[in-house]
């Protein structure tokens, strides 16, 4: 059995993510072709949401993980290393509203308080306190685009990466909060025990 | 605290206390309740008491969020005039703020010790040894002591003339454990690619004694008091420790060596100290010191891990 195990993220980053790991030689063979097995003792790998990758990672239930940069954003209490930008996987994360005059802005310049409705509260609660405005954060687990269509909200904080959901849906990009990529994260503990093999992936990283 | 937990945690504080007792640190106690002030004084960045609460004069009172600011306290109050060394222990609860649903407590058992009066390295390799023998008494088999130094750091970027507000952004990023932050801040400082390949790998580095090979210049000083510290150390106390220039400690009072306690059957840190020789002087009795406290609760996980045969990994 290896002596690291890494947490992989199922969704938009899985493809890149086993494609990196084949390149630092692992086999995830079996992983490619199994939809519902989670745990993959043999070659190290485990699979997961990308939200609940620092969760398994802070606990030491998996010694590595791969996640996005906007997820480590949203969970920034978690007591984990981020070691490698990976690259990959990039998106922003946006304010978005209905395309057309500014409704957010009307809503802060006539009511002093905008809603903004995001699966990502804590970062649309900060962004709007560094930038001094107040809003009313309104969380939504489902499709985020069809809160301001109905006027639930005037605007979103999402991320895109093509920009093609929000455009389909009527939607501008107002401002960009952040770039957002593939991370390498790693446990405390892990990274002080385990240096040798954990800096032996960092080199092929490197390498790769 | 049910019957089974509780007496399992009583035959851990047992042991831990029978060490203490045996290496000469006697046993004290202060109130949960301390004035604001005393914490403030200590000028603390990072354990801020989270519960305050008024007196009937209006005095605001806190509870202790750690021991080391209240046995500074008391030893510059009752122990101004005894010649130092002075050696003391504690088991006693602290109290922190939680994290919302991680099943943290409030209020949680530190075991730990203050040597007071002692300098580097003698005092800092005594303090290790009495930690190693509390962790060996305790049961725990697979730990490790991470030693760092807080000033490391801090004084490699001085030495490259960084300035003072870039430097708290680098070592924000360095205690928030952000390795790709903290690169992109190097490099945006804009020096040459040697200081800047030093000032990357600095804090990577960890491991054993070799590690401390081959750094010289600013760097000098720190690790040669690690390796003095290393060298006043026992043998099965000295294979204990892990050297880590990255371990920097959030609070605010640490001066010299810091330390960290892991151990491969639990994800999170078991225990930590290091050398805080200023904060005596805060209460008037400039004298150094160096002290540990191990998180008993979390200890009791490592252990009950331990005997499950769980290393990280497969917790």
């Amino acid at each position: 059995m290896p002596e690291l195990r890494i947490a992989v993220p199922r969704g938009a980053l899985f493809g890149d993510t086993l494609d990196l790991l084949d390149r630092l030689g692992l086999d995830t063979a079996e992983v490619r072709v199994n939809d519902r097995k989670l745990l993959f003792e043999q070659a190290g790998i485990v699979t997961m949401r990308p939200s609940d990758v620092p969760t398994y990672v802070e606990a030491g239930a998996a010694d590595l993980g791969v996640t996005g940069k906007d997820v480590l954003m949203e969970q920034s209490e978690r007591e984990v290393y981020e070691l490698v930008d990976l690259g990959y996987g990039r998106c922003r994360m946006v304010l978005a509203t209905v395309a057309g005059e500014d409704r957010a802005a009307e809503a802060v310049r006539r009511l002093g308080v905008v809603r903004i409705a995001t699966k990502y509260p804590k970062i649309a609660a900060r962004h709007f306190l560094q930038t001094g405005r107040q809003a009313e954060i309104v969380e939504v687990k489902g499709s985020v685009e069809l809160a301001p269509l109905t006027g639930l909200v005037e605007g979103i904080v999402d991320l895109t990466a093509t920009g093609s959901t929000l455009r389909e849906n009527g939607l501008v990009v107002r401002e960009e909060i952040a770039e957002c990529t593939a991370r390498l994260i790693a446990n405390p503990v892990a990274h002080k025990l385990k240096a040798r093999a954990l800096d032996a992936v960092l080199e092929r990283l490197d390498a790769a | 605290m049910l019957p089974d937990e509780m007496r399992e945690l009583r035959t851990m504080t047992d042991r831990l206390r029978g060490v203490f007792d045996r290496s000469g640190y006697g046993e004290v106690y202060t109130p949960a309740l301390e004035y604001e002030g005393t914490f403030a004084r200590a000028g603390m960045s990072s354990t801020q008491p989270a519960y305050r609460m008024f007196d009937e004069q209006g005095n605001v009172l806190v509870l202790r969020s750690d021991m080391t600011v209240p046995i500074a306290r008391l030893v510059a109050n009752r122990y101004a005039a005894s010649g130092p060394p002075l050696r003391f222990c504690y088991l006693a609860h602290v109290y922190r703020g939680v994290r919302p649903q991680r099943g943290q407590s409030r209020e949680f058992l530190q075991a730990g010790v203050e040597l007071i009066g002692a300098g580097a390295p003698d005092g800092t390799a005594e303090v290790l040894t009495v930690l190693c023998a509390a962790l060996d008494a305790a049961g725990l088999k697979t730990y490790r002591v991470g030693v760092g130094d807080a000033s490391l750091y801090p004084a490699l970027l001085d030495a490259h003339a960084v300035d003072r507000e870039r430097r708290e952004r680098i070592l924000d990023e360095l205690v928030s454990r952000d390795f790709v932050g903290l690169e992109r801040r190097i490099q945006g400082l804009g020096l040459d690619a040697e200081t800047t390949e030093l000032l990357l790998r600095v804090p990577r580095t960890r491991g054993g004694p070799e590690v401390l090979e081959g750094l010289s210049g600013s760097l000098e000083e720190a690790v040669s008091g690690m390796r003095e510290v290393h060298a006043l150390l026992a043998p099965s106390a000295a294979e204990r420790i892990i050297f880590d220039l990255g371990l920097v400690r959030s609070l605010g009072y640490y001066t010299g060596a810091v330390f960290q306690v892991y151990d491969p059957a639990h994800g999170v840190p078991i225990g930590s100290g290091g050398r805080y020789d200023e904060l005596l002087g805060r209460f008037g009795l400039p004298l150094p010191a160096v002290g540990f406290a191990l998180n008993v609760e979390r200890l009791h996980i490592a252990l009950a891990g331990e005997e499950r045969g769980a290393g990280a990994g497969d917790a």
